[in-house]
């Protein structure tokens, strides 16, 4: 981010790009987040346990700061979907990568929400950031004013707006290439998603194969019954062998390129919902201004006046807007290639351990013959 | 299955309970100098053992070792001298001239019929080494419409003194291999080897290659049927007695097959087959042999549970192929996804990068592909042939029960026929007495022949059964450590490959900014 310096934010009291979210407790259906910060100062750290309501509840506060000039134009981090806990596989499916593994890669997702909005430079500002990573008592619960930041999920007579034509190039070109790339993006997590849980599959028949050659022991003292028995046992090693690389594979897959394309998502989602505001305001810019133009004499000079307005705010959210997709884009470029490094040298890794017990394995069966 | 009840029958006080299969070449060894090898010379034009339905049940056949009987005596502890260690050379109704078939045989057909113990032709497999090499290639259809067929060249190379030429060719059809293992079953069946099942027929899968559908799966189809008759080809000629059956021969080496026309799947000989599998079946369950042999029946139990185990890896595997084949299908769309991706991209770096990750995800999925083959050709298809195997392993233990039932039949009879006699002894009729007591010391005289055969027989089938096990146990090990080996380079090979393309793509992914 433009003004992200590590580690420090003038606003809050901890250090960001070390937010830690580092366990989380289940008590029945409802799940316990535990952050872990350090302190600005170097003296400590913060501990504060949060539920999924907290994080809706900051995300509210951040959502509804009206007084903050062109506080539309900024793409939202965005949070991930509630977990269910004991949820069924099609529920956890709409999660994608974050409903995979044991909560990791979840844990993992609200950490960068919440590194990403200490790190933003407008976002860090409210009050409530602080006050969730810091404050001992959970934040108050209560549900804050409804705004007009919800779901882009709209009623159907938004949707039209959202092919508005646009009055600037820049956006238009914006608008049209974000909704390609969502597309996109969307499809190649899912394909991978795809990838990773037959990966999974296959792991578990592997598992399966080997419990099954474990069992074909045969007893006797007959020296080829002992001979076959020895295949079985060592060939049931091999396939415990090919399950465990599976799963390493699988948990690579996951939690770096799977946890990238599914941050990529989420963010271009968050920039198409800035995008369709920005529409939506430029709308009723042009609205106002017809307006203006029709009116009486007599209500004129008031529909100036909210044209001028509209027009302000108009030009607020552009500005934050241009900045916002700038940083989204330099960020854009990070988190992919960060993803596929760190992916790709997981994977030369596992490639090269799995390369190494194979061949141990096929030297014992070279050796038996 | 019967149940076997262990019970000494009161006959079988010489019959030795043989732990292992090698202790019978010792015994032989030393008995082989004492007794002149000669046989009468075996009349081939005869008896007939071609493809007929009806051997395995028609007693007389088994009149191939009557010629043996007088040199054989029940006290001498080795049996085997004598009797010729596989029936006649096969007759089919076209076959090469005789003068083909002894010049062919060679010195091995001497070694058989004069040295004529197995045991002895196992030692002379040492001698003559057994290399031989059996594939399977070149599919070819032939024909059109529902009347055409698949053409498989048969290449063997081999350098035993066994075959005419060191490496020659032949074009088989399908119903060629069900013909040949129709007519070695026929004959090796009935007295105890475990004869290698031919692949299955499938309907469907032919159906789809007559009609001409090129697709990928009518492919597979083909090559999983090659694959199979290779596998075939190769179990058969391992058996060292199957190996120099004249059929085996002839199919190997002759240009012109006749056609093996009771193959058919739906012909009235197959449905013939069909009834008389139901037969046997019923017949199995009936039969209540007083097992005497601690052997047999262990072995009956543990050919039970290695059917059971082998069934289950079976199924294991299948589903392993199937996710294999899952994970080749995701991994393509992926790649797909991706090169989608990398052409919207603007950034120039980036745009690369994910275009260069398309293609390692095909690569991969190639790789995915190949593994998936690995998995199936080399286990699901060696499961598969094992769980036929034991079939007829299975089939060979019915045999011997069959056998133990003829035996048991004539000895009922003799015992009726001698009651008889003996009340003939008290009767009063004179005039008619003297015919019928002389013909029932006829048959009473029959009836012993009878009996000491199928004793024989019974003994016979149990030594060579216990043999065949023995190899068969054998040979399993070595199959199973072979694919294992073959299974785990190609692992290590595509581990390898994983690693290069890794490799390639780490700078790529660097590179983005």
């Amino acid at each position: 981010m433009m003004e992200e310096v590590k580690g420090a934010s003038s606003f809050l009291s901890v250090q960001v790009h070390n937010i830690k979210v580092t366990e989380v407790l289940q008590d029945g259906d409802s799940l316990t987040f535990i952050i872990v910060s350090q302190k600005m100062s170097g003296t400590g750290e913060f501990h504060v346990d949060r539920t999924y309501e907290d994080f809706e509840w900051l995300q509210q506060h951040l959502f509804s700061q009206e007084d903050v000039p062109g506080i539309q134009g900024v793409i939202f981090p965005p949070l991930p979907a509630r977990l269910q806990v004991n949820a069924s596989s099609k529920t956890l499916r709409h999660l994608g990568f974050l409903g995979l593994g044991e909560w990791q890669p979840y844990c993992k997702a609200l950490e960068t929400f919440l590194r990403q909005v200490a790190a933003h430079s407008i976002l860090s500002k409210n009050r409530a950031v602080e006050i969730f990573l810091t404050s001992s008592d959970p934040p108050g619960r209560q549900k804050v004013k409804k705004n007009i930041f919800n779901r882009l999920s709209q009623a159907v007579e938004e949707m039209r707006k959202e092919g508005h034509k646009d009055v600037d190039d820049f956006f238009q070109t914006k608008r049209d290439h974000n909704f390609l790339l969502t597309g996109y993006t969307k499809m190649a997590a899912e394909k991978f998603l795809d990838v990773v849980l037959t990966e999974q599959k296959i792991a578990v028949a592997c598992g399966h194969f080997s419990t099954a050659l474990h069992l074909c022991m045969e007893q006797g003292e007959n020296p080829e019954k002992q001979d076959f028995s020895q295949v079985c046992v060592k060939l049931s090693e091999v396939f415990n062998s090919i399950k465990k690389s599976m799963t390493s594979t699988a948990m690579n897959d996951m939690n770096t390129l799977g946890l990238g394309l599914d941050l990529e998502t989420r963010y271009q989602e968050a920039e198409k919902e800035m995008l369709f505001r920005r529409t939506c305001k430029l709308v009723e810019l042009q609205n106002a201004t017809k307006n203006a133009e029709k009116a009486k004499p007599v209500k004129k000079a008031v529909m100036e006046e909210a044209k001028k307005a509209t027009e302000t705010e108009f030009r607020q959210i552009c500005e934050v807007a241009k900045k916002e997709i700038i940083q989204l884009e330099s960020k854009h470029v990070e988190t992919l290639q960060q993803a596929l490094v760190q992916w790709c040298e997981k994977q030369l890794l596992t490639a090269k351990e799995s390369a190494e017990v194979y061949s141990q394995h096929l030297q014992t069966f070279k050796r038996m013959q | 299955m019967a149940d076997s009840i262990r019970d000494p029958p009161a006959e079988n006080t010489d019959f030795q309970e043989l732990e292992d299969g090698e202790d019978l070449l010792l015994e032989s060894a030393a008995a082989r100098e004492s007794e002149p090898a000669s046989l009468p010379a075996v009349d081939i034009s005869t008896k007939t053992n071609g493809p007929k339905q009806d051997s395995l049940f028609d007693e007389d056949t088994e009149d191939l070792f009557a010629e043996a009987t007088e040199e054989v005596s029940l006290d001498s502890p080795e049996r085997d001298v004598l009797l010729s260690e596989g029936p006649s050379p096969a007759i089919t109704p076209i076959t090469p001239p005789i003068s083909v078939i002894t010049p062919r045989i060679g010195h091995a057909h001497d070694d058989m019929f004069t040295h004529s113990s197995f045991d002895e032709i196992e030692e002379e497999e040492g001698g003559d080494s057994f290399d031989i090499h059996i594939s399977v290639s070149d599919p070819e259809k032939v024909g059109d419409g529902m009347n055409a067929y698949m053409a498989y060249k048969v290449t063997t190379k081999t350098s035993m003194s066994l075959f005419r030429q060191k490496d020659f060719s032949v074009k088989r059809r399908f119903s060629d291999f069900l013909g040949l293992h129709s007519k070695l079953a026929s004959k090796y069946l009935h007295i105890g080897y475990i004869v290698p099942p031919a692949p299955e027929k499938s309907i469907v899968g032919m159906t789809k290659v007559k009609v001409g559908k090129e697709d990928q799966s009518s492919n597979e189809f083909v090559e999983k049927r090659r694959s199979a008759l290779e596998r075939y080809l190769m179990r058969t000629v391992k058996h060292p007695i199957l190996l120099k059956d004249p059929d085996v021969l002839q199919f190997l080496e002759s240009s012109e097959l006749p056609r093996a026309v009771n193959t058919q799947a739906l012909s009235s000989a197959g449905i013939l087959r069909m009834v008389n599998k139901a037969a046997d079946a019923v017949n199995k369950m009936t039969i209540k042999m007083n097992e005497s042999d601690a052997w047999f029946e262990e072995k009956q139990q543990h050919f039970e549970n290695l059917d059971a185990q082998l069934r289950k890896l079976h199924a294991s595997v299948e589903s392993l192929v199937c996710h294999r084949k899952e994970l080749s299908v995701n991994t393509a769309q992926f790649a797909k996804s991706a090169a989608m991706l990398g052409n919207s991209e603007d950034h120039t770096a980036l745009s690369r990068a994910l275009s260069q990750l398309a293609e390692v995800e095909e690569k991969i999925d190639q790789l995915h592909q190949d593994q998936a083959n690995a998995d199936f050709y080399l286990f699901s298809e060696l499961l598969g042939d094992y769980v036929r195997l034991i079939t007829a392993v299975k089939g060979v233990f019915d045999q011997r029960m069959k056998t133990w039932q003829k035996w048991q039949d004539s000895q009922m009879l003799l015992q009726k026929k001698r009651e008889a006699e003996a009340k003939l002894q008290f009767a009063n009729k004179p005039d008619k007495l003297q015919q019928t007591k002389d013909e029932i010391k006829e048959e009473i005289e029959e009836l012993e022949g009878k009996v000491q055969q199928g004793e024989r027989d019974f003994e016979q089938i149990s030594k060579t059964i216990r043999k065949e096990v023995s190899r068969f146990e054998r040979e399993r090990v070595k199959d199973f450590k072979m694919i294992i080996v073959k299974y785990l380079e190609s692992l290590v090979q595509t581990q390898q490959q994983l690693i290069k393309y890794w490799e390639a793509f780490l700078p790529e992914a660097k590179a983005i900014s």
